[in-house]
């Protein structure tokens, strides 16, 4: 009873952290997606330890906690994954960036050049 | 000059050099006297060179950015060059010039006035989970922003300078965002919202963005959208 009174704690608080980041527009869509789905299958899990006991035994897995935990792990590996995968996409964007800008300051230091020269030419 | 306000047409574009070059000469010959920016959100094609050939000011984006990441950057534009209205068109030819006046003469009364389809002028029409998505958003969206609007997700919209003054601050870059999230933030804000009729017209050239098989997929996302639009303050 006490540990099903702490693990559905911990659900409500982390769903309540995320509609609150949501609100506030501290996390963008996907990620928003992503959490309130995890947490639309852990609260349930939280209260109720036992509700996947049916389907582990079905897998050959002693208890359902032990299958939870698996597929937990499983599931933040994932998501490291992902997160590699979106770092991978935003180095790549700011190499981009900062070879525009690069060529940006090339351009405007010829055009510098070109005018002064012409100036002295002039002058 | 439209109705002596300086005008600025915002066109965002993504591999539309099909069409652009068209759209960009329309809208000049429509409207002599406005300024048109094409923002290339990294097309593969040569639609930043065609719009500038046809006499719009491009912006090049490095990458792609999205419709909305695109519309931030030409309502800064219009911010910073002092434009009085800024006012949004697609690409591909869907949108008629000739009704840009209207839209600039109902922003004396209003902050944001939509081009809308559906509305009464056209013939266009969309069957099935779209449809169904369409008529959730406008029910919703018409009781947040109290008036009545058809057709939420129109990329056809005009701006005052209040209203340029806060998407050039704020603008989302997500899906959908840029229509139904901006027309709930703006609502929330006391800004006026107003609908015009217009008829659609066809595109021009290039492929739709949608196809039949996306539909049911779109209803999901357009409700998710929706709900996070109006929990987020
Ligand atoms: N900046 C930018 N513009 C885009 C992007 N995708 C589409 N667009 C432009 O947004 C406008 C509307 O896109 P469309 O594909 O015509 O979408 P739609 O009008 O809702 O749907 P259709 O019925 O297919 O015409 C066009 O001007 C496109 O060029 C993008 O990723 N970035
Ligand atoms: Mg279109």
């Amino acid at each position: 009873m006490k540990l099903t009174l702490i693990t559905g704690l911990t659900g409500l608080l982390l769903l309540a952290t995320i509609v609150e980041l949501l609100r506030r527009r501290q996390l963008r869509e996907k990620y928003a997606m992503l959490w309130l789905g995890v947490l639309l299958i852990v609260i349930p899990l939280s209260l109720f330890p036992r509700l996947l006991d049916n389907v582990a035994g079905f897998f050959g897995v002693v208890s359902g906690v032990s299958l939870v935990l698996f597929l937990g792990i499983v599931f933040l590996l994932l998501v490291c994954i992902h997160l590699s995968w979106e770092v991978s996409a935003l180095e790549e964007e700011t190499r981009t960036l900062a070879e525009d800008f690069a060529l940006l300051r090339a351009q405007i230091d010829a055009e510098r050049a070109a005018r002064d020269e012409l100036v002295s030419s002039d002058g | 000059m439209v109705n002596g306000k300086r005008v600025l047409i915002i066109i965002p574009a993504l591999n539309e050099s099909g069409s652009i070059a068209d759209v960009v000469g329309e809208v000049r010959g429509e409207l002599p006297g406005v300024e048109v920016l094409v923002v290339d959100d990294g097309s593969t094609d040569r639609t930043a060179a065609v719009a500038a050939a046809a006499g719009a000011r491009v912006a090049k984006l490095p990458y792609n950015l999205g419709v909305g990441g695109a519309m931030r950057l030409g309502y800064r534009y219009a911010r910073d060059n002092g434009y009085d209205v800024a006012i949004q068109i697609d690409a591909d030819g869907q949108h008629d010039p000739r009704y840009v006046p209207k839209l600039v003469d109902l922003l004396d009364d209003n902050d944001l006035v939509i081009g809308a389809r559906f509305a009464g002028e056209g013939d266009y029409s969309v069957r099935g989970p779209r449809r169904w998505a369409m008529v959730m958003l406008s029910a919703v969206l018409s009781k947040v922003a109290r008036t009545k609007l058809t057709d939420t997700t129109s990329g056809f919209r005009a701006a005052n300078r209040r209203v340029i003054e806060m998407f050039a601050g704020w603008y989302p870059a997500e899906y959908l965002g840029d229509t139904v999230e901006t027309l709930v933030h703006t609502a929330r804000r006391g800004y006026k919202i107003r609908q015009v009729p217009v008829a659609m017209r066809k595109r021009m050239a290039g492929t739709p963005s949608h196809s039949p098989a996306k539909a049911m997929i779109y209803l999901g996302r357009a409700f998710a959208v929706l709900t996070l639009a109006l929990i987020r303050r």
